[in-house]
């Protein structure tokens, strides 16, 4: 944290021949292709977090503390040991803490339309989706850091999947997948809301009932009927069945289908809102 | 670049946009020539940077037409996109990034491979006197800095247009001159600048034309010779040696200049607008002969200066109204009442 310098500034004298060098107009380059442009604003995500590293510790205290909390409060009550538990919890707390952490997403689109930075982007002839997709490009290394870190302490803790490695793999795949469809809601409501508290406040809203009413914590059989119809059509109930199947080695094709369906709905229906706003804000 | 030069870089006619009650623009009719600098003057408010914005495709007018070099902002904005580059009010640049990553990512996306966006900024960073500056983050820039990177920015790839949208406010006086010494280089090399502000010296110093925007309606245009005439010379600005002497220096400046004359906080000091005939040198010598008057009537004058109409100063003859900017309290001239209706 270096001191403001002012010596530079008042040293500068804008020297025409330099200045007018620099402006010789070359060919202009050609328009960048979708996948660069959006590559290019995923890089400016990493260069964020290497500039801001405090941002990374969202998704590595926040896990594990879900992770302790869950284990230790509910293991002993809900399946006589908190090792036993585990086996169950795990894909299920991995998945609540990355979805939790997409909110993250919404954040970083509403505070970079209070800079002037964001009218920059808005003016200059990419793809336009770019912006958008270089933010959740960026976020989905913070869904694998996050990831990696459940997943290490769950196997301190005695975690110990059937699927092995490859089966885990595949498990934090379709996270990932799902976590980068469900970021369009989140871009969405970044453009839509006022200030970032108010992203906070939907996203909590939206949030907690969706990874809570689920089958994340424990067997829906024992919920009244009613809620049950909610957990079988939420779509994180699924995710989470899924990630359990691929980690338990017992692959569950139709509920791995199916997230891979609700990702690409979530894609075709937030994404185009999201760039309706974008377009219109 | 071949097509350039041919017919306006900027048309809008009836340009109209409303924010709830608000209608920051209500028919704003502009042509900007080409290769020129073009000066849009206002108040807070007036609609400088809706214009700009709408102009730029950032915005979509609720009515009217806007043409950017003959492209339709609404109707082919890409094309729009390539030709213009924007420098707004805030730094359009990420305070977290070193200068050299800002500037690295636009040169990306505007299409520039990695070793030839690394050679550009390399060379822009030089010519903007930021090499030292380079590897830090922005935030950690002063005022001055973090305006030459922004504009740097803007012309990465040579724009056909760039819009600075206040480019000076907010600045020390030698960062503005920095900035004014780049904005006559940039229109040297035959972009066109749209230059938004609220000061008329600067709208004076750089702009070819000026167009007065008020109620998001241009209220007069024209060269700056042309809307300084209009407006008169401006104001005598006196200061006395001994504030005793500030009745009679009042009585004698009046009668002299045949106006309101208003007295300053500073004991010794007052001002006097003259109400020119539109002719610039016969309010020089009016001014001249309220001096030898003061002189005559053995009133010891320290300081004596005939100074550009203040915006506050067009306004009131343009309008009959000062602006909407908590400003100076405007001096009652009856000369330009009748121009109210307008």
């Amino acid at each position: 944290m270096s001191a403001t310098t002012t010596e530079t500034s008042t040293t500068y004298v804008p020297a025409a021949e330099t200045l007018s060098a620099v402006m010789a107009p070359g060919t202009r380059p050609r328009r960048p292709s979708a996948l660069s442009a959006s590559i290019t604003f995923g890089w400016r995500a990493m260069l964020k977090i290497k500039h801001v590293p405090e941002q990374l510790f969202d998704v590595t205290a926040f896990p594990i503390i879900m992770t302790l909390m869950f284990t230790y409060l509910f293991g002993g009550a809900l399946a006589g040991s908190t090792t036993e538990y585990l086996q169950y919890l795990l894909p299920g707390i991995m998945v609540t803490s990355i979805v939790m952490i997409t909110m993250y997403t919404g954040v970083a689109v509403n505070t970079d339309i209070e800079k002037g930075v964001f009218d920059r982007f808005r003016s200059l002839s990419i793809w336009r989706p770019a912006p958008m997709v270089g933010y959740i490009l960026g976020d989905m290394f913070r869904y694998t850091v996050a990831s990696l870190v459940i997943l290490v302490v769950g196997l301190v803790l005695g975690f110990r999947p059937d699927g092995g490695a490859a089966g885990v793999l595949a498990g934090v795949g379709l996270l990932i997948v799902f976590s980068f469809a469900f970021s369009w809601v989140w871009t969405m409501f970044g453009l839509l809301l006022r200030s970032e508290k108010s992203v906070m406040g939907v996203s909590m809203l939206v949030l907690f009932p969706l990874t809570f009413l689920s089958n994340v914590f424990v067997d829906p059989e024992t919920m009244p009927g009613w809620l049950q119809v909610f957990v079988e059509v939420n779509p994180i109930t699924h995710l989470v069945s899924a990630v359990r199947s691929l980690m338990g080695g017992a692959t569950d094709t139709g509920e791995v289908t199916l997230v891979l369906i609700s990702s690409a709905v979530l894609v075709v229906v937030f994404g185009t809102l999201t760039m309706r706003l974008y377009n219109r804000k | 670049m071949s097509e350039r030069a041919t017919g306006p870089a900027i048309e809008t006619s009836g340009l109209i946009k409303i924010f709830g009650k608000n209608r920051a623009l209500d028919g704003l009719d502009l042509t900007v020539p080409a290769g020129t600098v073009y000066g849009v003057l206002g108040p807070n408010g007036a609609g400088k940077t809706t214009a700009v914005r709408i102009l730029a495709t950032l915005l979509r007018p609720d009515g009217g037409e806007a043409r950017v070099f003959g492209h339709d902002v609404l109707r082919d904005p890409d094309a729009v996109r390539g030709r213009v580059s924007l420098t707004g009010q805030f730094a359009s640049v990420d305070e977290d990034m070193t200068g050299m990553e800002n500037l690295i990512l636009i040169a990306r996306l505007l299409g520039y491979r990695k070793p030839a966006a690394r050679d550009r900024t390399g060379q822009l960073l030089e010519a903007f006197g930021l090499t030292d500056a380079a590897d830090r983050q922005v935030k950690n820039y002063s005022g001055g800095m973090r305006r030459r990177l922004d504009i740097a920015a803007s012309i990465l790839s040579t724009p056909e247009l760039l819009f600075l949208d206040e480019p000076t406010t907010g600045l020390d006086p030698r960062s503005r001159n920095q900035v004014w010494d780049i904005i006559r280089i940039v229109v040297a090399q035959g972009t066109t600048v749209l230059l938004t502000t609220q000061y008329l010296d600067e709208a004076d110093r750089l702009a070819g034309r000026i167009a007065v925007i008020d109620h998001g309606k241009v209220i007069a245009e024209g060269t700056p010779g042309q809307l300084k005439a209009s407006v008169g010379a401006g104001s005598v600005h006196v200061r006395l040696r001994d504030a005793s002497q500030r009745p009679g220096a009042e009585r004698v400046l009046s009668k002299a200049l045949d106006a309101p004359v208003q007295l300053e906080a500073d004991p010794v000091a007052l001002t006097a607008r003259v109400a020119g005939e539109g002719i610039e040198h016969a309010a020089a010598e009016r001014a001249a002969r309220a001096l030898s008057e003061l002189a005559a009537a053995g009133i010891t004058v320290d300081d004596f200066s005939l100074g550009q109409p203040s915006l506050d100063e067009v306004f009131l003859a343009l309008t009959g109204a000062p602006t909407r900017n908590d400003g100076l309290a405007p001096i009652d001239n009856p000369a330009t009442s009748e121009e109210t209706a307008a």
